[in-house]
């Protein structure tokens, strides 16, 4: 514990008195800061700030720091000590943020008079190393000290990491949204009024039956719960039966299987409806052809809910596949056999078994697709028509000719609304039961096959399923490599060669139009994707394994940011870290920290669902052999986390690149992003480009995945692999 | 311990990789036109100045809705392209500067939006607003071509035609406000509902429309004539009418916003923008509105404002926001309810 402290005190002292406080225009790694401009204005560390250029406010902070260390020398009692910790860190982090939100870039602004008083130093910029630094280390001497006082069975790890994913979920999603939604409460002339936020929160506009009633559509808020409810359980039953495909049956085209339910998933949006049109739209191929033969005549029946409907079931059904084929694979054998030695039939095992082992993957599975049918942006835009749904609303809402972003912020607490209902529902199924399969016990089993009827409604439902998707990404192949997609089907190279031409004189020029985003992109997506993982994981450990106040509280808010639509965080993010003290707009950190906070929920959702499988009997014989959480976590848990941190990874790659609605507020001319160019040239009607840059990115998507899924490899259960066979006998001979 | 302590310190190191800011002799561009004609325009100044350009395309109502985020503390310096009308708003608001750039120049549609706006804003391109009909889709149905706007009523067109919602696109607002200065407000409305009972969809964007109709997804269209000459210089079937009983019109922008790091570049960036010799080159990326420097040359392909009646656009009275939220709110009374 003492160690612990005074390694901190150490970072916390560097933080203060070397490290520049403000950002640094050059940037930390060039480290002029250290050598040439160590004293000046810019780069001075808050020590030399407060000393030489009159700001005064750092001295209350240095005074926190000088009780910390007192008290850390002078203090013998365990307890004593850990108390005045305790009451001195959490001071000093609150006198770092009231100095940082009470005096911005040109002076005090809050509590001006009192602050004026003897001041003569401008303003301050945001927070750089030195601050981030020194916030650092107040928290883990805070979290470090709450543990001495025998919380959290007095681990520091475990209390030190509940701290740190609280702190960065509190700056990162709870304040810029508070941000946000602060304006649903704002009337028409900017003054708050609760009265009014009841009126446009009940309007007619939003929740409107009409549809019942006969002609015209429901409010946004209903069509997108109908939207949402059928596409969860349309994609966990999709999902479902291409898991259980990969992994109960000998179907020859697994691997090609694989590959096609995961193209979905990373395919930039927009793509997938257009593709749709070119098929299925008024003048689209399949209508044409089924107009000439069968005389059906050409509708416009793809815009509306059925269009949208389609490509949300595309797009989203990877994602519950990716969350089911791990719970499927863990599901034990063993559990399986003992059913069938107990003469129940394979329907009998499945029913009675395998599926209500599988109810927190299947739940998992819904609440994803349903929280990501309802935040989904892009395929309404395309395909909506009349069909009206929130996420569409709230973007214009904020970007619309009338611009009102009281209404957006009203529709977005509808929507949250929905998916926090959506969240108890998933709990109230669940329940407190458990469903951990994969023990420390001996457990050699293997998969039972599917009973036959099983078997074949998995085919007759996932096969053309998986054919369809490969129809629709031929098109979208096809299309990338003719002049007028839909129209003047020539070949031609030339949307390629504008995109990635590539000159060699005078060395290698990349002179395409697109080279410059594309690096961007995968640059901040490869940096993100592991701290995605990294941040999902120790949550969804966190909310397994241990026990805490306000764990449903802090496990709901991990899913909150994944739950408000990508325009009102993008907004949100500017108006939070456009000014100090967190300043951020415009760099590349804020594209990665918007990421990781995004698609942290699909880690914590696919980490909770491998982890409540795993018996706590496995923990347990780790801490008593006498290792640690950290390294229970990491020598126990992790290996058995295979698929779980393949997905988390995986899948924070792809929607880095692929997400776009968040993305397009954020992006500056230095850190341009893929989708956000594609989007443009959609908007001008160059589909040819687009789908040819859309194809690129999906090419390097699906090697990078490939590529991850080699280093990870599969988690090796001690069980076959495969299924039963009549074998068996010659392997246990040769064993 | 020394594992928690180290996994922190990482966690830490991270957050402390923070950035660089903008420095000196950049320009911040943010560009609402298409991407080719904004590389045009940032790399041509960049090669004349010997100043990097930082630009960035992004559509019009999300760079208004980033210039407001950004209001105290403003990243972006100059906003050029894309339709006029946000360009205004952001001058009512007082979120943009007078660049102090010569205007004499200048057509008369261009130096009245400087005047309006108190210098806020200035015009650099002009479109006019048509229908467009998809000719193959149009002869399959055998359906009349449409001359007139009053033509857009006749029930032969029933589920045929396209247009934007103006709630969400300021070219359908143009729509409105164009039809409104025509007819008169009842009778505007009047006709407005008529063409809803044949309109299949109002859509969010204001270019989504002539796309439909060039790939045959909708037989008509109503959008800026540029827009359509494009796609049918891209090889669709799409045939354009200037409405016999005249139309309006919308105008390109360009906006220094206020309180931007860096003003004279700024205000070199306008001034570069609306000499006659960059204002010509849009040709070359195939744009095709009317440059507002009178001297710039017009592309052959593009309408020609002169032989279309153009009405006499109340740019001052229209972008106003008591008006638009008036004309909306009818518009979503009695056109948007009419629809099926």
């Amino acid at each position: 514990m003492r160690k612990t402290i005074a390694l901190w005190l150490v970072a916390g002292i560097v933080g203060f008195c070397i490290l520049p406080w403000y950002s640094v225009e050059s940037g930390f790694w060039s480290f002029s800061w250290l050598f040439s401009e160590f004293l000046s204005e810019d780069a001075a560390p808050a020590l030399f700030q407060a000393l030489l250029y009159g700001r005064w406010w750092f001295v209350p902070l240095a005074l926190a720091f000088a009780g910390i260390a007192l008290s850390f020398a002078v203090l013998k009692d365990e307890r004593t000590r850990a108390k005045a910790l305790v009451i001195l860190s959490i001071t000093g982090l609150v006198l770092l943020f009231a100095q940082g939100f009470a005096i911005g870039r040109t002076g005090p602004e809050l509590f001006i008079d009192a602050l004026n008083l003897g001041t003569s130093a401008a303003g301050q910029v945001g927070f750089g190393s030195g601050a981030m630094i020194t916030a650092g280390a107040l928290l883990f001497i805070l979290t470090t000290s709450i543990s001495g006082l025998g919380q959290g069975r007095g681990d520091a790890f475990i209390v030190g990491s509940i701290g740190l994913i609280i702190a960065l979920v509190v700056t990162f999603v709870f304040y810029p949204v508070s941000q946000i939604l602060i304006r649903a409460f704002e009337a028409s002339d900017g003054s708050f009024d609760i009265a009014a936020f009841f009126t446009r929160f009940f309007s007619a506009d939003i929740w409107s039956l009409a549809c019942l009633a006969g002609g015209k559509t429901c409010g946004p808020a209903w069509n997108s719960v109908f939207l949402a409810v059928l596409t969860g359980a349309g994609t966990t039953l999709l999902g479902l039966a291409f898991a259980l495909i990969a992994t109960k049956t000998a179907f020859p085209a697994k691997k090609l299987l694989r590959v096609l339910t995961i193209i979905p998933i990373i395919t930039p949006p927009f793509v997938i409806g257009l593709a749709l049109i070119l098929m299925f739209g008024r003048a689209g191929v399949v209508t044409d052809v089924l107009h000439d033969v069968f005389d059906i005549s050409k509708s416009r029946w793809l815009y509306g809910f059925s269009g949208i409907y389609l490509a949300q079931l595309l797009s989203f059904t990877p994602i519950a596949f990716l969350v089911l084929i791990g719970v499927v694979e863990g599901v034990s054998p063993s559990m399986e056999e003992a059913s069938q030695t107990l003469n129940a039939t394979q329907w009998q095992t499945f029913k009675n078994v395998t599926w209500p082992l599988m109810r927190p993957g299947l739940a998992n599975a819904f609440l994803l697709g349903f929280i990501e049918s309802i935040a989904d942006f892009g395929n309404p835009l395309v395909l909506g028509g009349n069909y009206n749904v929130l996420s569409t609303e709230i973007y214009f809402a904020i970007v619309g000719a009338v611009a009102d972003p009281s209404r957006a912020a009203v529709l977005a607490v509808v929507l949250l609304i929905l998916t926090l209902s959506a969240f108890v529902a998933q709990r109230l199924w669940l329940g407190k039961k458990s469903y951990a399969t994969v023990t420390g016990k001996a457990d050699s089993g293997q998969h039972s096959p599917l009973n036959p009827a099983l078997k074949w409604a998995c085919y007759g439902f996932a096969l053309p399923w998986a054919a369809f998707t490969a129809v629709v990404y031929s098109m979208i192949v096809f299309g990338s490599f003719v002049k007028l997609w839909g129209y003047d089907n020539t070949f031609t190279l030339d949307h390629y060669i504008r995109a990635f031409s590539v000159s060699f004189t005078n060395g290698i020029r990349w002179t395409g139009v697109a080279w410059d985003s594309y690096f961007t992109t995968l640059t901040i997506s490869t940096i993100a994707a592991p701290l995605t993982a990294v941040v999902g994981l120790l949550t969804a450990y966190l909310l397994v394994r241990q026990k805490f106040a306000g764990k449903n509280l802090f496990e709901f808010s991990t899913m909150l940011s994944f739950a408000i639509p990508g325009t009102v965080i993008g907004v949100a993010y500017i108006m939070a870290f456009n000014t100090p003290p967190i300043e951020l707009t415009g760099t590349s950190i804020i594209l990665i920290i918007v990421f990781v906070f995004r698609n942290m929920p699909v880690g914590v959702r696919g980490g909770i669902a491998a982890m409540s499988q795993l018996d706590k009997s496995l923990d347990e014989a780790s801490i008593t052999l006498g290792a640690n959480s950290f390294v229970t976590v990491r020598k126990v848990i992790l290996p058995l986390m295979g698929p779980a941190i393949l997905a988390a990874l995986a899948y924070s790659f792809v929607r880095a690149i692929t997400s776009v609605s968040a993305v397009i507020f954020l992006v500056s001319a230095r850190h341009n992003m893929a989708t956000s160019f594609i989007v443009g040239r959609v908007e001008h009607g160059e589909y040819g480009i687009a789908i040819a840059y859309s194809s690129v990115l999906i090419i390097t998507m699906l090697v990078a995945i490939l590529l991850l899924q080699v280093v990870i490899g599969q988690r090796k259960l001690r069980r076959q692999n495969r299924l039963q066979s009549s074998n068996k006998n010659k392997e246990l001979a040769s064993a | 311990m020394k594992n928690a302590l180290l996994g922190g310190l990482a966690a830490v190191g991270l957050l402390a990789a923070l950035p660089a800011t903008a420095s000196a002799g950049e320009l911040n561009m943010v560009c609402g036109a298409e991407q080719d004609w904004c590389e045009l325009m940032a790399r041509g100044f960049e090669e004349e100045t010997g100043n990097e350009v930082l630009m960035v395309r992004k559509s019009t109502g999300e760079t208004l809705a980033q210039v407001r985020a950004e209001a105290s503390n403003p990243k972006i310096d100059v906003w050029w392209g894309g339709t006029g009308d946000p360009h205004l708003i952001a001058a009512f608001e007082g979120l943009t500067q007078d660049p102090g750039v010569d205007t004499s120049e200048l057509l008369g549609w261009a130096s009245n939006m400087h005047k309006i706006s108190n210098g806020g804003t200035v015009g650099i391109y002009a479109g006019a607003l048509g229908i467009a009909y998809n000719s193959e889709v149009l002869e399959e149905r055998g359906l009349p071509a449409p001359a007139c706007w009053k033509d857009l009523t006749n029930p032969a067109y029933a589920g045929e035609i396209q247009v934007a919602n103006p709630n969400s696109s300021g070219t359908a607002y143009t729509e409105l406000a164009t039809f409104v200065q025509l007819f008169g407000e009842d009778e505007a409305y009047r006709l407005l509902t008529e063409i809803g009972k044949n309109v299949n969809q109002y859509t969010k964007s204001g270019s989504a429309p002539s796309k439909a109709a060039a790939r045959g997804e909708t037989t008509i269209s109503i959008g800026f004539m540029h827009d359509m000459v494009k796609l049918a210089g891209s090889g669709f079937p799409l045939k354009i009418v200037a409405p016999c009983e005249g139309t309006g019109y919308e105008v390109g922008a360009v906006s220094v916003i206020k309180g931007a790091k860096h003003p004279e570049l700024a205000k070199q960036f306008v001034e570069y923008a609306l000499r006659p010799d960059v204002q010509s080159r849009s040709v070359e990326v195939k744009s095709f509105q009317v440059p507002s420097n009178s001297k710039a040359s017009v592309a052959p392909e593009s309408p020609d404002l002169a032989s279309i009646k153009l009405i006499d656009y109340d740019f001052a009275t229209y972008g106003e926001r008591a008006t638009r939220e008036r004309l909306l709110k009818r518009w979503n009374e009695e056109v948007k309810n009419a629809s099926h």
